[in-house]
């Protein structure tokens, strides 16, 4: 892709984003009534993240067992609440050792 | 007056910051693909500064996807920050100027939310600006690293440095599941799902982008219809 077309993408990502953070903000005078609108909102951003992990995290390893490995400990460490950082360098180190003793 | 909360802003941010840092690092590796300089990548996360956010639109551009399935990927994935603000909306003293209430609603990440709206009573603007100062320049900084060391690392490394993203989509989605049985159940059939749909043969052939959004309203939708929530004040994802 171009160059000036990037730029463009980037710009939009930024205004929608951005949009997105701001209308509520503006608009929301009191609490979000509509149970079903509350409810939808309540879920996207589980279902959106999990179904951007599955399968995209077992197949950026090149075996898969490595990626299944890092996806399970993964699970069990944000299970246990260890936390952003943890639960990310934890994955990052077995895809590493498994990867790179050629699992 | 005004500096103890933007001083406790800044310390609450820093362990955030720390965080971020590592993971726009990975998140540099993937903008690579997509043909971003690191300036490029420093501005795009410092104005962006929404993880999944920022990785699908990366790979929807790495894929050549069209500007209306960028959008829509940037709707569906930051679609919980309409939540976030709204709550925060709560969280702001009566009589706070607009340009507070707005400048608050675009400091909004998980992590600056999460802090802001734990501040007992009215969150003062001074904290979530400092919060979210920090944690900002950590991230855009980190986008930037990883584009430009992300060429110098060999490939192991790199592939490794990539799954600590989804490991930090773990550390988001998982927890909650713990808490609700109904999370629990809607991250099952998006799972389930999700492979299904990538290994299907019409679908599959759509882009990642594109069934990301499909899937997400569709789930959502269906869970929000089946499952409704409860509470009224229990609207913080």
């Amino acid at each position: 892709m171009e160059q000036h077309s990037i730029i463009i993408c980037i710009a939009l990502a930024i205004v929608v984003t951005n949009l997105i953070r701001l209308i509520p903000m503006a608009c929301i005078k009191g609490p979000i009534r509509h149970r079903f609108v509350r409810s939808f909102l309540y879920y996207v951003p589980y279902v959106t993240l999990a179904v951007m992990t599955f399968p995209d995290m077992i197949l950026t390893p090149p075996s898969l067992t490595t990626g299944i490995a890092a996806l399970t400990a993964g699970i069990a460490a944000a299970w246990m609440r260890l936390g952003l950082l943890p639960v990310a360098a934890i994955c990052s180190l077995i895809t590493y050792f498994l990867n790179s003793s050629g699992i | 007056m005004m500096r103890t909360p933007a001083i406790q802003g800044l310390r609450d941010g820093t362990p955030i910051a720390m965080g971020y840092f590592a993971v726009a690092f990975s998140l540099g590796i993937i903008a690579v693909k997509a043909g971003l300089t690191a300036p490029l990548g420093f501005i795009s996360s410092a104005f962006t500064r929404a993880s999944a956010g920022e990785y699908g639109t990366y790979m929807l551009i790495a894929a050549g996807a069209t500007y209306a399935e960028i959008a829509a990927m940037c709707l569906v994935t930051n679609l919980r920050y309409m939540l976030m603000s709204a709550a925060l909306s709560q969280k702001i003293a009566p009589g706070t100027s607009w340009v507070h209430r707005m400048l608050m609603a675009a400091c909004i990440t998980d992590e600056v939310f999460g802090i802001s709206v734990a501040w007992p009573g009215y969150t003062p603007p001074a904290y979530t600006y400092a919060a979210a100062l920090i944690s900002t320049l950590f991230w855009a900084s980190g986008c930037a690293m990883g584009i430009m060391a992300g060429s110098l690392l060999p490939e192991t490394m790199v592939t490794a440095l990539s799954m600590s993203l989804y490991g930090m989509f773990l550390a988001i989605i998982i927890p909650p599941a713990r808490k609700d049985r109904n999370v629990l159940g809607a991250l099952v059939v998006s799972i389930v799902l999700s492979g299904l749909a990538a290994a299907a043969p019409v679908v599959g052939e759509w882009s990642s982008g594109m069934r990301t959004v499909v899937l997400t309203i569709l789930i959502s939708a269906a869970a929000a219809w089946l499952k409704p929530v409860k509470d009224e004040n229990d609207g913080a994802a």
